[in-house]
C-alpha cells in the first residue's frame, strides 16, 4: 500500500522544526508503525540523509519508550495499542499519516520525535513506592488480600508511563499517570501506611512540574494503551484532600524540574 | 562532578493546598456545588410564575423579608463565584503554559462536548448572571418597560415580552445547561468520588438534571412571548 | 590462569548462609565513603543499585533509556518461581534446586543455584510487601501457574505482565533512594568502556547520548546488570536497544567471557511474517498449560485448521513425552517445533509455525477462564495477526529469547577483574545450559536485592582503595579508545546502512548457530563473521555526527561489538563437541533425536579470555563437579 507520511523534523530543543513530508510505496499492511518507520530510515540513510530520530525499544506495548500522535491522536487511531503493535492494516491505501511528537512544556523536545520525559521519574522519586527496604518483609501472604482489590490494583499499576495521557489532554496534565500510581499504592494494604505521605508528596511534584490541571475530560483515559481508567484520578484527588486535612507539619519537599542533559565537567 | 543528567536536584518546598491544580479544582468542586444549590432553589421560586402574580410577588416579599439571612447567602454566593472564577482563571493560564507549541492537528476521542465547552460556556453564563443582576434585581437595565420595585411579576413578563432579552436568555440558560451537564459529576471527581458503577449513573443524572433545570428556566420567557403568560 | 570460583565447602544446605557469616563487614558510617557504579537498571542492576543505596552506599546508576522503568525486564510475561511450597504439591528449595540444574541439563554450579533457589522465597516475601500485585485468589492468597520443566506449581505471576510489575517495584524502590540521595540516576548515558586502574575494576566511560559528551566515573566498584546477548540474532525477542557492549568492553578488558554458546530459544513466538520484521513478540510460555500444540500428520497439508480432523492431527509433544507433555523444557520445546517443521508439516503462509489450540481449554474450563489467565496474550496475538486465538489455533515459532552465557563470575559474582561485579542475565553463573521458565526473573532480583549487597561488602571492607579521577592515565586511554572507535564509525561513510549488516550478522548466526549447529557450519560462520566484520568497517555508513542524539551511531557501536562476540559463539560451539540444553550439535543425539552430552569431556564452564582484535580467544576451563544431583540423561518422556 501507498501512504504518505508528514513527520515532524526538528535538529534539537533549540531548532525551529517543521514538518516534511514522505512517501512510500511499498508499505506492507502487517508490518508495524515503526517498522514503517525502520524502513523509511533505511532508504533515508541511503541517500544521505539522517533517520527520523524516534524512541522504541521492546516493540511489544509494555516498556513505554515509544509513542507520537497520528493525525492527532495519541499511539494512533486503535484503542488500547501503542505505535510498536500498530500494525499498517488499519490505514487505508494512499492515507496521509501526519505524525508529530507529544507536545507539552514538562516534556521538552529532544530531536524529531524524541521528547524528554524525566518529568515522570521525578513523580515517581517523590513518593511512588512503598519505603520497605530489602529484608524487612514478612512472609508473601501475610496479609490476605481480596481478588478484587488485588486486581483493582493491578488495572492502576498496568501503566507504562508512556506519556500519551499527557500528550492526549488539552491541559498536558499528568493527572492519568500520577493517580494510577498513588491509586495501585493505596489501594493495597502494603501502601497504607504512606498513604497520606504518597499522595502529598508526588501531587506536590505534579505540581512543581510544568504539567497543566485536570478537568475530568477523560482524554487521557482514551489514548491510554493501557486503558488506566479515569477512577485513578479520583483516588488521587480523595488521597491529597484527605492528606492535606490530616497533615501536622509541611515537611514534603519537591525537585527542581531539570531541563538539561549536559554534565558540566568534561574528561 | 555535577549531576545535572541525574534526577535529583535542589529540593524545594510542595505547593500548598491552594497552590496545587488538584487543590484549586476541590474548591471549583465545592463552589460549584454552592452555585448549583442556589440555581435549583431559583428555579423552584421562578416556576410560581405559572402559579400567578400574587404568589409570585409574595415569594419576592418573603426573600426580602429575611434581611440578613438573606444577605449571608448573597455573601456566600458572591465569594464561591469569585473562588470559581479565580480558580478558572489560574488554572486556564497554567493549562495553556503547559503547551506551548501546539499540534497541528488534534482529534478529541474520549470527551464530552460539554466538557470541552466548559471555557466559554462559563465566561458567558457570567455576563449574562451581571446582565441577570442588573436587569431583574437591580432593574438598572430594563429595555422596554419601566422596571417596578417588588412586583417581580410584572418586572419578568415585561422584561421577557422583548424578545431579544427571552433569546439571550434561553441561550445563556442552554450554555449553562451544558456547564451543569459536566459541572455536576466532575465536582464528584474532583473531590476524589468515582465508581465504576455509581458514576455512569451519576453522568446519566447529571445530564437529566441539566436538562430539567435548563427547561425549567426557559420555560418561563418561552410561555411569555406564546402569550401563556401575561 | 586458573580460576577461582570460591565456591563454599561443606553441607550445601547451609553454605550460603556460611558464606555470609565469613564475608566482611563494612562498617555503617563508613558505607557512604564507598562509591558503586551500577550500569543497568532492570531486575538486577536496578535491584541491587537500590539496595546498595538503602545500606548507605553511594551509587551512581547509568542506563540507556530515557528511564529505568524501560529496561528490558519489564517485557517478561509468565511469572517467577519460589519454592514457597503454597499449592502443598511437594515444592521444596530442594526440588527448585533439583529442577534447576536438571534444566539446565548439569552444567551450572550445584551452589550457585542452590542460593538461588533458596533466595527464590525471600524475593516473593520481599516483592508482595513492594506492592507487586501477584495474582491471588479470592480468599487472598497469593496463587501459582505451572510452568515447563517442573512438575510443580510455583510460579508466581501478575497477569501477563509479571517482568514489568517486578521491575516497577525495583524502579520504585531505585526512585525512592534517588529521592533520598543516596542514588543518582543518569539516564539516556551508555556505558562504553571499563577502566582498570592497577588492575581492579574502577570506573566507566560513558557517553552522553543526547549531547554526545563522553564521562569518566570513577568508583570503588562497577556491577554490570546489563542483560543478554540475544540481540546478536538480529531477530529475537529481545528489546531493540538490548546490546552485548558494556559486557563485551569489560571481555576487552579482561574479564572471561563463559559459555557464550548457550542460548535460549523460546518455543512460543509469533513467527516471522516479513524482510521488514524487525523484532520477534514472545508468547508467554504459560500457553502452554492450556494450550496444546500440534501440526497435520500429513506433510504440507494446507487445509485450514478446523478443517483438519483429530486423527489427522499430531500432538507431538504429548505423543513423544506422555509424563510433562505440552510443558517440557523450553530447549525440547523448540528443538520439536524446527523438527516437525524441518519435515515439512509446518504450517502458515511460511511453513515455519506450529498450531498452539485451546480449543480443548476453552470446551473444558469455559472461555472465561481462559480469558482471565491468558487474556491480555490473547489481544496481544490478534492485534498483531488479525487472527482470533479463541476461534483459530495460533501460530507459533520458536526465537532467540534468553542467553545463558555471559561475563564470567565467582560465587561472590565477582569477574575475573576485581571490583568488576556481573549481575542477572549478564553473567553465566545459574542455568547452565538451559534456562528453566520463570527463573530468569528470579535470578536477577536474587543477585540484586540479595547476593550482592552482602559479597561486594567484603571487596569494599577488604581493599583499599586509592584515590582517583578523570585524569588518570589509565581513565584517558580508555576516553581515547572510545573517542577512536566513535571518530572511526563516523568517518566511514560506506554504502550500507547499520541495520542491514545486523540483519545480515543474525542471519549467519540463526542459521549455523541457532537452534541446531553442526562443526561444518559453525566453521562457515566463523569464515562469514569475519568477512562481514571487515566489510563492516569497510562499508557502513553512519550519518550525523557525534555530539547529538544520533542512534545510528548507538546501533553501530552495539553491532561492531556483536561481530566480535558472535565469532566468539561460534568458536565455543565448536569447541563443545557435546549437545546440552540450548546447545545443540547434530552430530551428538541419541538415536530418539535427543541432546547427547559428554560428561566426561565437557563437563565445565568454558570461559574466554580476549587475546586482542583478530587473535584466537583463551579457552580456560573451570571443572564442574556435582556432588548432589547426579548428572543423567534428562528425560522427560
Amino acid at each position: 500500500m501507498k501512504l504518505t507520511l508528514k513527520i515532524w523534523r526538528q535538529k534539537s530543543r533549540n531548532d525551529k522544526g517543521q514538518f516534511v513530508t514522505y512517501t512510500m510505496n511499498d508499505v506492507n499492511p502487517e508490518m508495524s508503525m515503526l517498522e514503517c518507520l525502520d524502513v523509511l530510515n533505511e532508504t533515508l540513510i541511503e541517500k544521505g540523509e539522517e533517520p527520523v530520530a524516534f524512541e522504541h525499544d521492546c516493540r511489544e506495548g509494555i516498556c513505554g519508550s515509544c509513542g507520537f500522535m497520528i493525525n492527532g491522536v495519541a499511539h494512533g487511531p486503535e484503542r488500547a495499542t501503542t505505535v510498536c503493535q500498530l500494525t499498517m492494516r488499519h490505514f487505508k491505501d494512499g492515507q496521509e499519516l501526519v505524525i508529530e511528537p507529544w507536545r507539552a512544556k514538562a516534556f521538552p523536545q529532544i530531536k524529531d520525535l524524541v521528547v524528554d520525559r524525566r518529568a515522570f521519574d521525578r513523580i515517581i522519586a517523590s513518593g511512588g513506592y512503598v519505603s520497605i527496604s530489602t529484608g524487612n518483609a514478612t512472609d508473601g501472604n501475610t496479609h490476605l488480600i481480596g481478588k478484587d482489590t488485588s486486581d483493582r490494583a493491578m488495572d492502576a499499576a498496568a501503566c507504562i508511563g508512556c506519556g500519551a495521557c499527557v500528550a492526549a489532554c488539552p491541559n498536558a496534565s499528568a493527572a492519568l499517570f500520577t493517580g494510577a500510581k498513588i491509586a495501585h499504592l493505596g489501594i493495597l494494604p502494603q501502601g497504607k501506611p504512606e498513604q497520606d505521605r504518597r499522595a502529598r508528596g508526588m501531587v506536590a511534584q505534579l505540581n512543581t512540574e510544568p504539567f497543566g490541571s485536570c478537568t475530568n475530560i477523560g482524554e487521557c483515559t482514551g489514548a491510554c494503551p493501557k486503558e488506566i481508567p479515569l477512577e485513578v484520578i479520583s483516588v488521587m484527588n480523595r488521597d491529597y484532600i484527605r492528606a492535606s486535612w490530616k497533615k501536622r507539619d509541611d515537611d514534603v519537599r519537591t525537585v527542581r524540574p531539570v531541563t538539561d542533559w549536559s554534565l558540566s565537567s568534561k574528561p | 562532578m555535577s549531576a545535572s543528567t541525574a534526577v535529583t536536584a535542589d529540593q524545594n518546598r510542595a505547593p500548598g493546598f491552594w497552590q496545587s491544580t488538584n487543590g484549586k479544582k476541590a474548591v471549583m468542586a465545592v463552589t460549584g456545588a454552592i452555585m448549583f444549590l442556589f440555581i435549583i432553589g431559583h428555579v423552584a421560586g421562578n416556576l410560581q410564575i405559572f402559579e400567578g402574580p400574587d404568589k409570585l410577588n409574595a415569594y419576592g416579599h418573603f426573600l426580602h423579608s429575611i434581611g440578613e439571612i438573606l444577605w449571608v447567602v448573597r455573601v456566600v454566593l458572591i465569594a464561591s463565584v469569585i473562588l470559581h472564577i479565580t480558580a478558572t482563571v489560574q488554572l486556564a493560564l497554567r493549562n495553556k503554559a503547559a503547551r506551548p507549541v501546539g499540534y497541528s492537528r488534534k482529534q478529541a476521542i474520549n470527551s464530552s462536548y460539554a466538557s470541552r465547552t466548559m471555557y466559554w460556556s462559563g465566561p458567558i453564563v457570567l455576563v449574562f448572571i451581571i446582565f441577570h443582576l442588573l436587569q431583574f434585581t437591580a432593574g438598572y437595565i430594563h429595555p422596554g418597560s419601566q422596571f417596578i420595585e417588588g412586583d417581580v411579576y410584572h418586572n419578568v413578563v415585561a422584561g421577557f415580552q422583548v424578545w431579544w432579552v427571552s433569546v439571550w436568555y434561553i441561550f445563556a440558560v442552554s450554555l449553562l445547561g451544558l456547564h451543569l451537564r459536566h459541572g455536576i459529576w466532575s465536582a464528584f471527581q474532583s473531590i476524589g468520588y468515582n465508581h465504576p458503577r455509581h458514576t455512569p449513573l451519576l453522568k446519566k443524572a447529571a445530564l437529566i438534571i441539566a436538562l430539567l433545570i435548563t427547561l425549567g428556566y426557559i420555560s418561563i420567557p418561552i410561555s411569555v412571548l406564546l402569550g401563556l403568560v401575561k | 590462569m586458573t580460576l577461582d570460583s570460591k565456591l563454599p565447602s561443606g553441607p550445601i544446605e547451609t553454605a550460603w548462609q556460611r558464606t555470609r557469616f565469613d564475608l566482611k563487614l563494612v562498617n555503617p558510617a563508613n558505607k557512604r565513603r564507598h562509591s558503586i557504579i551500577v550500569v543497568g537498571s532492570g531486575l538486577a542492576g536496578g535491584s541491587a543499585a537500590a539496595t546498595l543505596g538503602e545500606l548507605g552506599y553511594n551509587v551512581r546508576c547509568f542506563c540507556f533509556q530515557d528511564s529505568p522503568r524501560r529496561a528490558h525486564s519489564i517485557a517478561a510475561q509468565g511469572g517467577i518461581n519460589a519454592a514457597k511450597n503454597y499449592q502443598n504439591d511437594g515444592d521444596s528449595v530442594y526440588r527448585l534446586f533439583y529442577d534447576t540444574v536438571k534444566g539446565g541439563d548439569f552444567r551450572a554450579r550445584e551452589a550457585n543455584v542452590y542460593r538461588l533457589a533458596e533466595i527464590s522465597v525471600s524475593i516473593i516475601d520481599q516483592c508482595v510487601a513492594q506492592g507487586v500485585p501477584f495474582a491471588r485468589e479470592y480468599g487472598g492468597a497469593l496463587t501459582n501457574r505451572s510452568f515447563g520443566g517442573a512438575q510443580v506449581s510455583r510460579t508466581f505471576y501478575a497477569r501477563g505482565q509479571t517482568g514489568q510489575q517486578l521491575l516497577l517495584g525495583a524502579y520504585q524502590a531505585l526512585e525512592r533512594q534517588v529521592h533520598e540521595g543516596t542514588v543518582t540516576m543518569y539516564p539516556r548515558t551508555e556505558m562504553l568502556d571499563l577502566i582498570v586502574i592497577d588492575g581492579r575494576a574502577r570506573g566507566i566511560v560513558t557517553r552522553n547520548l543526547i549531547t554526545g559528551e563522553l564521562d569518566v566515573h570513577i568508583a570503588d566498584a562497577v556491577i554490570l546488570g546489563t542483560g543478554g546477548y540475544g540481540n546478536v540474532y538480529y531477530l529475537s525477542t529481545n528489546a531493540k536497544g538490548s546490546n552485548v557492549t558494556a559486557s563485551w568492553r569489560a571481555h576487552r578488558r579482561g574479564a572471561l567471557f563463559a559459555n557464550p554458546c548457550y542460548t535460549q530459544i523460546h518455543p512460543t513466538c509469533i513467527p516471522v511474517s516479513g524482510d521488514y520484521q524487525s523484532k520477534l513478540t514472545l508468547m508467554s510460555e504459560s500457553l502452554r498449560n492450556d494450550g496444546r500444540i500440534w501440526v497435520p500428520v500429513k506433510k504440507g497439508d494446507k487445509r485450514s485448521p478446523d478443517q483438519i480432523p483429530e486423527s489427522e492431527r499430531d500432538y507431538y509433544l504429548e505423543r513423544r513425552y506422555p509424563s510433562f507433555g505440552n510443558l517440557v523444557p523450553r530447549d525440547v520445546a523448540s528443538r520439536n517445533a524446527k523438527a516437525v517443521c524441518d519435515e515439512g508439516r509446518g504450517v502458515g503462509e511460511t511453513g515455519l509455525g506450529v498450531y498452539l489450540d485451546f480449543s480443548d481449554a476453552i470446551k473444558r474450563l469455559g472461555r472465561h477462564v481462559i480469558s482471565e489467565r491468558y487474556g491480555n496474550l490473547f489481544d496481544m496475538y490478534q492485534r498483531i495477526t488479525d487472527e482470533d486465538p479463541y476461534k483459530v489455533p495460533m501460530r507459533i515459532y520458536p526465537a532467540i529469547h534468553y542467553t545463558m552465557g555471559g561475563l564470567w563470575v565467582d560465587y561472590h559474582l565477582q569477574s575475573t577483574i576485581p571490583g568488576l561485579f556481573v549481575l542477572g542475565e549478564a553473567n553465566f553463573s545459574d542455568h547452565g545450559a538451559n534456562r528453566l521458565g520463570a527463573s530468569a526473573l528470579m535470578q536477577g532480583l536474587s543477585d540484586g536485592y540479595f547476593v550482592i549487597p552482602y559479597t561486594i561488602g567484603n571487596y569494599l571492607a577488604t581493599n583499599k582503595f586509592p584515590k582517583a579521577d578523570a585524569s588518570h592515565p589509565e581513565a584517558q586511554a580508555a576516553v581515547a579508545s572510545v573517542r577512536q572507535i566513535t571518530d572511526k564509525l563516523l568517518s566511514i561513510k560506506g554504502h550500507r546502512t547499520v541495520d542491514s549488516f545486523h540483519r545480515e550478522l543474525g542471519k549467519i548466526m540463526w542459521d549455523e548457530c541457532g537452534m541446531s549447529r553442526t562443526a561444518e557450519g559453525l566453521k562457515k560462520a566463523i569464515g562469514q563473521i569475519r568477512a562481514l566484520r571487515e566489510e563492516f568497517w569497510q562499508n557502513v555508513n553512519v550519518p550525523g555526527s557525534g555530539d547529538d542524539l544520533n542512534q545510528s551511531l548507538e546501533k553501530a557501536g552495539r553491532v561492531a561489538d556483536f561481530f566480535e562476540l558472535g565469532e566468539l559463539m561460534c568458536i565455543d560451539a565448536l569447541e563443545r563437541n557435546e549437545s546440552c540444553g540450548g546447545h545443540f550439535r547434530e552430530e551428538y543425539q541419541t538415536a530418539e533425536g535427543e541432546a547427547q552430552r559428554d560428561d566426561e569431556h565437557y563437563s565445565y564452564v568454558a570461559a574466554w579470555g580476549y587475546r586482542g582484535p583478530g587473535n584466537a580467544p583463551e579457552l580456560i576451563k573451570e571443572p564442574l563437579e556435582f556432588d548432589y544431583v547426579h548428572p543423567s540423561q534428562r528425560s522427560y518422556k
